[in-house]
C-alpha cells in the first residue's frame, strides 16, 4: 500500500515528492493502548471520555477530600487560586459572569479536560475518571448549569447546555500571508 | 583576585619576551618597561583578571559588569507562591542586534507552571489522530530527519503597554528572538499521512499541566518547526526542552513547549488554552491570534538618561506575525514628520528586525516614536488610530482589542530623562 501511495505521488508530482512523501522510515507505531493513555484531549464530542460518573453531592466530598478548598476557597471563592464560582447567577448575562470556567466554557467537556489535566496542583492526573465528573458535576451546579440530581457521565458530560451557548467568536479561516483582519490598518494597495 | 595579580604579570613580562608586543596588543606596552607592583608610573595598568574555573571554562559566563536581568512581569512574582513561574520579561532595554540570549529570553507558562527536568533519552514526541500512521519520535530520530535553522520571535499576547510601565521590559519585554533548528512539523505529518478530514492539530506539552493548544493544519504545513535547538545549542528547559513547538507569529501560548503529542482532529478542540482566549466579537478574535506589526525604541527608552544634546543612534526593534518587516519609520518630534529608519540586518519573516535611526537631539523635550510596516502592508496604528477604529474615546480607560501592535511614545525631558509617553 505504501509503496503504491509512494509511486503514485512520483507519477503525480515528481521525483522530489518521494523524498518528502515516500517516508524516511524513522518513528516508532505506537500501540492503540498507547495512544489511549495518552490521549487526554476531550474534544467538544467527549469522544475521548473515559467511563464513569459522578454526581453533585459526590462531587462536593472530593472538592472537600483532595484539598481543593485549600487553594479555591470552601466554595469556591476568596481563595487564592481562581475563583470557581461566578458572584452573578444564570440570570445574569454570560460574559458579564466573568471568565469562569464553568460558567464561560462553551462544552462541559473543557472542565472535565482541565481538571483531569492539571488538578490537583503537584498532584496532576491522580484524580479517578469518577472523582473527575463528580468535581465536574460539582462545579456546574455551584454555577446554576445544571441540577443537584443530574448526574456526569460520558454520555450526559457533552450534551450539557452550557450558558454561553454560541455566543462567542468563531475563529477566522486562517491561511498565510493574509492580514489578521480585513480593513484594519493596511497599506493602500 | 588582587592577589593573584603579580604572578600573572610575571608571567605577562615572559609572555611579552617570547611574543613581543602582538599578543599583549596595545593595551599593556608600558607593561615591559614598569617594574613589576608599581603602577603608578603605568599608563596604561593591565586590567584585573576573571578568575577561570573549570566551569568557566567548560561553560563561559558574560562579564560580572553585565548585569542585565529578565523581571517578572506584570505584578506576579515568578516563582509565585506556589512555585509556578509564570511570565518573565526580557531585558530588550539592553539588547543589541536581533538575538536574544537564551539566558534572557522572555518565559511564559500555561497558567503558571513548574519546570519539568526532562531526560531527552526517556523524551517521546507522539503523532495521532487523522493520519494513515500514527508514529513516536525519539528525540534522536528527529535529529535524522531534515533539519531546518530560522530566526523567529515569540510573543506573548499579555505584552502591552501601560500607563504605569516604566522601561521598555515592562511595556514590551514578553518578546524575544532566537534562531531556532528542528524538523518542520510538514515534514513529520507527511510521515504520518494525513488524512483528507485533517483540519486542525492539537498541540500538547509534557509539563504537569499538559498545556494544550489548538491551531489549523494550513498552519502546521506552512512553516510550524518541532525545534530541538536554540541560539546553536539544545533548547533550554525553560524554553521547551527537549523539544518546543514553534508557530512562527502565532502568540506565544501556541509554542508548545515540552511538545509531546500532536493530535490531529477535524474540527477546533477548544481546549483550555483556547477557552483562555474566547472572545464575543469576531473582529477582536481575528486580531487575538496572529500578532500584528509592531516595532518599539530600545535606545532611548523609558528610564534612561541621555547626557546631553548631540548625535545619538536610535535603536529599536520591528517584528510581524505577518512575515518579514518591510519599512519602519522614526519620528523624533511627537509624530509630525517620520523618517525611514535603517535596517542593521535583512528582515527575516516573523523575526525580530533592528532598526537604527540618526538623531541629533538639540536638548528641547520631545517625543519619539518608531511604526512599522510588513511585507504583507498591514501598518502599525497608534492607539489614538485604534480608537477611532472602534469608534470608542481615545482616553485613559482605553484598551486596544486584540492583541496589543500600538505606537509606543517615550518622552525626552530637556535634562535627557525619558519616560513613558502614556504615563
Amino acid at each position: 500500500m505504501a509503496l503504491l501511495r509512494a509511486l503514485a505521488l512520483v507519477l503525480i508530482a515528481g521525483a522530489t515528492a518521494l523524498a518528502q512523501s515516500a517516508g524516511y522510515g524513522v518513528g516508532r507505531t505506537p500501540t492503540a493502548a498507547e495512544i489511549r493513555a495518552w490521549d487526554i484531549a476531550i474534544g467538544p464530542g467527549g469522544e475521548e471520555l473515559p467511563p464513569g460518573k459522578g454526581t453533585v453531592r459526590e462531587g462536593a466530598q472530593v472538592y472537600r477530600a483532595k484539598g481543593c478548598a485549600g487553594c479555591h476557597g470552601p466554595n469556591g471563592t476568596s481563595g487564592k487560586a481562581p475563583t470557581l464560582k461566578a458572584n452573578r447567577g444564570k440570570d445574569a448575562e454570560t460574559w458579564s459572569r466573568g471568565r469562569i470556567l464553568p460558567v464561560r466554557a462553551p462544552h462541559a467537556t473543557i472542565v472535565w479536560d482541565y481538571i483531569n489535566r492539571g488538578m490537583p496542583l503537584n498532584r496532576e492526573g491522580t484524580l479517578t475518571p469518577d472523582e473527575v465528573y463528580a468535581l465536574t458535576a460539582y462545579l456546574l451546579f455551584i454555577n446554576e448549569v445544571i441540577a443537584e440530581d443530574d448526574v456526569m457521565d460520558e454520555k450526559t458530560l457533552p450534551k450539557v447546555k452550557m450558558p454561553i451557548g454560541d455566543d462567542y467568536a468563531k475563529l477566522p479561516d486562517w491561511k498565510p500571508r493574509t492580514p489578521r483582519l480585513k480593513g484594519y490598518f493596511h497599506q493602500p494597495r | 583576585m588582587g592577589s593573584k595579580q603579580p604572578a600573572r604579570r610575571e608571567f605577562l613580562k615572559s609572555g611579552a619576551a617570547l611574543a613581543g608586543g602582538l599578543t599583549l596588543g596595545a593595551a599593556t606596552p608600558a607593561l615591559g618597561q614598569s617594574p613589576a607592583g608599581s603602577q603608578s608610573h603605568d599608563q596604561h595598568p593591565a586590567p584585573a583578571m576573571i578568575k577561570e574555573g573549570h566551569d568557566q571554562i567548560a561553560y563561559g559566563e558574560r562579564s560580572k559588569h553585565v548585569t542585565s536581568v529578565r523581571i517578572a512581569h506584570g505584578g506576579r512574582p515568578s516563582p509565585d507562591s506556589w512555585g509556578l513561574t509564570f511570565h518573565v520579561a526580557a531585558p530588550l532595554q539592553d539588547s543589541v542586534g536581533v538575538i536574544t540570549p537564551s539566558s534572557l529570553h522572555y518565559m511564559g507558562t500555561t497558567r503558571g507552571s513548574f519546570l519539568p527536568d526532562i531526560d531527552p533519552q526517556e523524551h517521546q514526541l507522539m503523532i495521532h489522530g487523522l493520519v494513515d500512521r500514527p508514529l513516536t519520535f525519539t528525540v534522536a530520530d528527529l535529529k535524522r530527519l531534515p533539519s531546518v535553522t530560522r530566526l523567529h520571535f515569540i510573543e506573548c499576547a499579555g505584552n502591552r503597554s501601560s500607563r504605569r510601565a516604566k522601561t521598555v521590559q515592562d511595556t514590551h519585554g514578553m518578546t524575544s528572538c532566537a534562531e531556532w533548528t528542528g524538523v518542520l512539523l510538514s515534514t513529520l505529518l507527511r510521515e504520518c499521512g494525513l488524512k483528507g478530514s485533517a483540519t486542525w492539530f492539537v498541540a500538547e506539552g509534557s509539563e504537569e499541566i499538559k498545556g494544550a493548544s489548538s491551531m489549523p493544519i494550513a498552519k502546521a504545513m506552512d512553516d510550524c518547526i518541532v525545534a530541538y535547538g536554540m541560539n546553536g545549542e539544545a533548547v533550554r528547559p525553560q524554553q521547551g526542552f527537549p523539544v518546543r513547538l514553534m508557530v512562527p507569529g502565532f502568540e506565544g501560548i501556541f509554542h508548545t513547549k515540552w511538545l509531546r503529542r500532536i493530535k490531529v482532529v477535524d474540527r477546533y478542540y477548544m481546549n483550555y488554552n483556547d477557552y483562555g482566549h474566547l472572545d464575543r466579537d469576531p473582529k477582536v478574535a481575528a486580531l487575538d491570534y496572529q500578532i500584528g506589526p509592531k516595532s518599539v525604541i530600545t535606545f532611548p527608552s523609558g528610564s534612561q538618561q541621555l547626557p546631553g544634546k548631540g548625535f545619538y543612534e536610535i535603536s529599536g526593534l520591528a517584528w510581524s506575525g505577518g512575515g518579514a518587516i518591510k519599512l519602519v519609520e522614526v519620528s523624533t518630534d511627537g509624530g509630525k514628520r517620520w523618517n525611514k529608519a535603517e535596517f542593521k540586518s535583512t528582515p527575516q519573516r516573523m523575526a525580530h528586525a533592528r532598526f537604527g535611526y540618526m538623531w541629533n537631539w538639540d536638548g528641547q523635550p520631545t517625543e519619539i516614536l518608531s511604526r512599522c510596516t510588513d511585507e504583507i502592508g498591514q501598518v502599525q496604528p497608534s492607539r489614538e488610530q485604534i480608537a477611532k477604529y472602534w469608534n470608542r474615546p481615545y482616553d485613559q480607560t482605553f484598551s486596544v482589542p486584540g492583541l496589543d501592535n500600538s505606537i509606543q511614545p517615550w518622552r525626552i525631558a530637556s535634562d535627557g530623562s525619558v519616560t513613558n509617553g502614556f504615563a
